[in-house]
């Protein structure tokens, strides 16, 4: 292979723009903060800048993995971050009603409490979208409105502190070096890849998104699977508010995952996930999270004031989605694609004949 | 003889798509007052030439002259606007909108800026008149089959050429295999209007793999092997033996004849038996029995309720009425895995909407049927799934014969090969292919038929749908004539049934 043709290769991979924008966006921070990629040992724990973004970012991963999968059925999710700030509300509450908030078994309960009713959540959508046949956008709606009441409910209205060591480890505790959630997030994402495209539940996932009657006529059991889908991505969500509670060591259901489901589809579509289903990538989902957290943390650092931060990462993420764009890469850079450029209508200057290809009796 | 200036010049046309050199080099040209032909095999580059024409697709290399002047469309708007109409193969029109809606959108009639709707309705009305079809345009385009759906784009594309004062003058018409599902009437009426246009002035650029339909209408013809020129003829200069020596790039050996086929008459016990089963709207309550082994055709009208029929046998439909029993059990079709499930593929006739994933890649639309029936816990074996993919794509000679390749961007035909593949991989007891061979070319066409033959003798039951009775008649143990969505008589194929029997069978609508 020519340098140039490994190049092509390299430049059509899914996951390239998504790389390259993650990438340049860390390299925005070298400026503002020199030591950004250093990362030290203190206490047998690995800080630095790096390591906070993996950490401040394993709930939108989670999040936007499960929302990856949805969206990938043709659908949406808006209620996730309800389901964080209910799972959260629920586990915190239950644990805060110990007497000894230590006890690993309650511990466990809890957040085993909290993920069913978030399952439970998942099962909602999925009945009212698969079953009922209403809009995932609307569907979904409903406990993204609801889901916050009830956490307020949970709650009391209440912000829930919790004391408790156990608990703290998911969102903030440190093990092996690493940030606890990480290995969280690592694992689920394993999972959800090995659930996806080690069985051939990916590849109907797919197949009901890409063309819904034609998956019907094949015999694709699509209600299941939808609801299916929607139960995993309340799970997910479910976890990252897991995570996010125990961060905090605090459950706050007004503000717990607050406008998460943006920041998730976001970078669901970043990773190169289309809007309107069929294929879907786990690896370009993770980027984009990554791009996401990065860009609010690039946000702090280089000190961009707070009420303009909204319109900062807006036009970060527009320029994010043209570069994605292959219709735009082509004006912009001139680049050939399968959709090539499309030049105007303007009469252009006769091009140079094609070196003629072999013309067979041509008769005339 | 010295020739007139040709309105549309293509000149060493090249387009590459990654990996694939869809065209090399490619010369067209056509005359003002023509009917051209433009052929060859499946993933010739065909449609990829029109495409590149009408600004779908940029150009790689290559000059494209109109009327004299240099021009490259960025949009297919741009090419409409110049006068180039294009129809093109796989319909892509908004099925939710109506039958007027869709013959106007994009150049509805206007007021002070308001769309005059009542006007719109009207002149699509006349359109759909000239083409002798009776429609209701005010209907979604959804509600028709896919044959008038194929129509109206048809008189969407004629129709810009006659709105006088809006500034439409069409001077190319292209057609990418307008006729492919089309019945004989239609595309009769299809011709006197192309007839017509070509009398007006007009170029017309036409693709059809029914050479019967090429030699009946067209003039002139440019052949295409792989993406290269290989010849532009008079249609009166080339035979059609000469001509299929063209396309494939070898002499033919002659064209099997299917006709001797033995018809079997010793056909198996009785698999599928439709008592009663009928769906308001669709197709009136029917009996229907098919044996191990038979080759039911169906042959009827444009909208006399064949695919209707397959729908229901197949649960893609509800039925209100009847009932089914297969193997001598009785089959809910509630939906279609329950026909799945007792052994029933049925190969929709449109390809796009009810067939094919475009996104996924040939493999994964291959087992897609076989993966869904296993369930999505019990994956294929990979090894064992690529061997069968292989296998299916060497049989039917799908090409590119990458398992990798995205399906939307394979050739029409080659499309309907994947579809094939799908449900022959499922090795079912009854086979429903409605239109399995529209847009095939004339060398696979063969082959499918012959398969089809082969299952049969194998075993197989086939519900066989086309609109070609010729085809239905040499396939076919039994015929079902069908009239407004009645199945009206059931022949026996022998040597005394003939097309003419079965037309004059439709026309009396006689029962049993
Ligand atoms: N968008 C695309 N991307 C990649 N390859 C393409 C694309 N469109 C067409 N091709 C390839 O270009 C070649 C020519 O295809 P084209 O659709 O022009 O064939 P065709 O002559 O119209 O065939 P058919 O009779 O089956 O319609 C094929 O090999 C096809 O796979
Ligand atoms: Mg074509």
């Amino acid at each position: 292979m020519t340098t140039i043709s490994r190049w092509r290769a390299l430049t059509h991979h899914h996951l390239f723009w998504p790389v390259a924008v993650l990438i340049a966006l860390l390299l925005v921070n070298v400026p503002f903060t020199p030591d950004f990629f250093s990362i030290n040992m203190t206490d047998g724990h690995l800080y630095g800048s790096l390591v906070s973004i993996v950490l401040f970012g394993s709930p939108l991963i989670l999040v936007a993995v499960g929302m990856t999968l949805v969206i990938a059925t043709g659908g949406i999710d808006l209620s996730v971050g309800a389901v964080v700030a209910i799972t959260g509300a629920l586990t915190c509450s239950y644990i805060s009603d110990q007497a000894d908030q230590n006890t690993l078994s309650a511990v466990f309960l809890a957040m085993g409490i909290g993920l069913v009713a978030a399952v439970v959540c998942g099962l909602w959508n999925g009945f009212l979208v698969a079953r009922m046949g209403i809009q995932p956008i609307i569907a979904t709606l409903i406990i993204m409105v609801a889901g916050r009441g009830v956490a307020q409910l949970i709650t009391d209205g209440q912000i829930i502190t919790v004391n408790s060591e156990p608990y703290k480890l998911i969102g903030g505790g440190y093990w092996l070096t690493l940030p606890f959630s990480v290995f969280v997030v690592a694992a689920v994402v394993a999972v959800t890849v090995a659930l996806t495209r080690r069985t051939a539940l990916g590849l109907l996932v797919e197949s009901v998104g890409g063309n819904a009657e034609a998956s019907r006529l094949v015999g694709i059991r699509s209600t299941r699977i939808k609801i299916m889908v929607y139960m995993f991505c309340a799970l997910c969500a479910g976890i990252a508010g897991l995570m996010i509670s125990s961060n905090t060591s605090a459950a706050d259901g007004n503000n717990a995952g607050l406008w998460i489901e943006l920041d998730a589809i976001l970078a669901v579509v970043i990773g190169g996930t289309s809007l309107l289903g069929g294929r879907f990538s786990i690896g370009g989902t993770v980027v984009g999270a990554l791009v996401i957290q990065t860009l609010t943390t690039t946000i702090y650092t280089i000190g961009v004031p707070t009420q303009t931060n909204l319109v900062f990462k807006a036009a970060v993420v527009i320029v994010v989605c043209l570069l994605q764009s292959p219709k735009f890469r082509a004006k912009v850079f001139g680049a050939k694609g399968p959709q090539g450029p499309r030049q105007g209508a303007a009469p252009v200057e006769p091009a140079p004949a094609a070196d003629a290809a072999p013309k067979m009796e041509v008769s005339r | 003889m010295a020739e007139p200036q040709p309105v549309l010049e293509m000149t060493g046309i090249v387009k590459e798509f990654p990996g694939v050199r869809a065209l090399s080099g490619v010369d067209f040209r056509l005359f003002p007052g023509e009917i051209h032909a433009l052929m060859g095999e499946n993933g010739a580059g065909k449609s990829t030439l029109i495409k590149v024409l009408t600004g779908v697709y940029s150009l790689d290399g290559g000059t494209i002259t109109l009327d004299g002047e240099s021009v490259r469309f960025g949009s297919p708007l741009q090419a409409q606007q110049a006068g180039i109409s294009t129809v093109y193969q796989e319909v892509n029109l908004c099925p939710n909108l109506s039958v007027a809606e869709n013959i106007f959108i994009g150049r509805e009639p206007t007021r002070a800026g308001r769309i005059q709707w009542k006007r719109m309705r009207k002149e699509a009305a006349e359109l759909v008149d000239r083409l002798g079809l009776d429609i209701d345009v005010a209907a979604p385009l959804s509600s028709y089959p896919l044959a008038v759906q194929q129509l109206v784009a048809i008189v969407r594309s004629v129709g810009t050429g006659d709105r006088d004062g809006a500034g439409f003058g069409t001077k190319v018409l292209v057609l990418d295999e307008p006729t492919s599902s089309l019945d004989r009437d239609e595309v009769l009426e299809l011709f006197r209007l192309m007839r017509q246009l070509r009398d007006e002035g007009v170029a017309i650029l036409f693709v059809s793999h029914f050479l019967d339909q090429i030699y009946e209408v067209c003039d002139r013809m440019t052949v295409l092997r792989n993406g290269t020129l290989v010849g532009e003829h008079l249609v009166r200069d080339l035979d059609q033996v000469g001509l299929i020596e063209l396309m494939i790039g070898k002499a033919l050996d002659q064209l099997e004849e299917l006709h001797e086929h033995q018809m079997r008459s010793d056909v198996g016990e009785t698999l599928v038996k439709a008592e009663g089963l009928g769906r308001t709207g669709g197709i009136a309550p029917f009996d229907l029995e098919i044996n191990k082994g038979e080759v039911l055709g169906l042959a009827g009208l444009l909208g006399s309720g064949r695919t209707e029929l397959a729908r229901l046998l197949f649960g893609a439909d509800q039925p209100d009425s009847g009932k089914v029993t297969i193997g001598g059990k009785q089959v809910s079709m509630s939906a279609p895995n329950d026909a799945i499930a007792a052994g029933v593929a049925f190969c929709s006739e449109n390809r796009k909407s009810e067939g094919l994933v475009p996104d996924l890649t040939v493999r994964e639309n291959i087992i897609l049927a076989l993966q869904a029936a296993r369930g999505w816990t019990r994956p294929i074996p990979a090894s064992q799934r690529d061997e069968l993919v292989a296998a299916y794509i060497k049989a039917l000679d799908i090409r590119p014969a990458d398992p990798e390749a995205r399906v939307g961007r394979l050739s029409g035909g080659n499309q309907q090969k994947v579809l094939l593949a799908r449900w022959l991989i499922t090795q079912p007891k009854l086979l429903i292919l409605d239109e399995p061979t529209r847009g095939i070319d004339i060398g696979a066409k063969t082959e499918i038929q012959k398969l089809v033959v082969s299952l049969s003798e194998d075993g197989m039951s086939v519900l066989y749908i086309a609109a070609e009775l010729e085809e239905v008649l040499r396939l076919s143990h039994t015929i079902g004539v069908l009239r407004d969505r009645r199945l009206v008589a059931r022949l026996t194929n022998g040597p005394e049934i003939t097309t003419s029997k079965i037309l004059e069978t439709i026309a009396s609508g006689e029962h049993q």
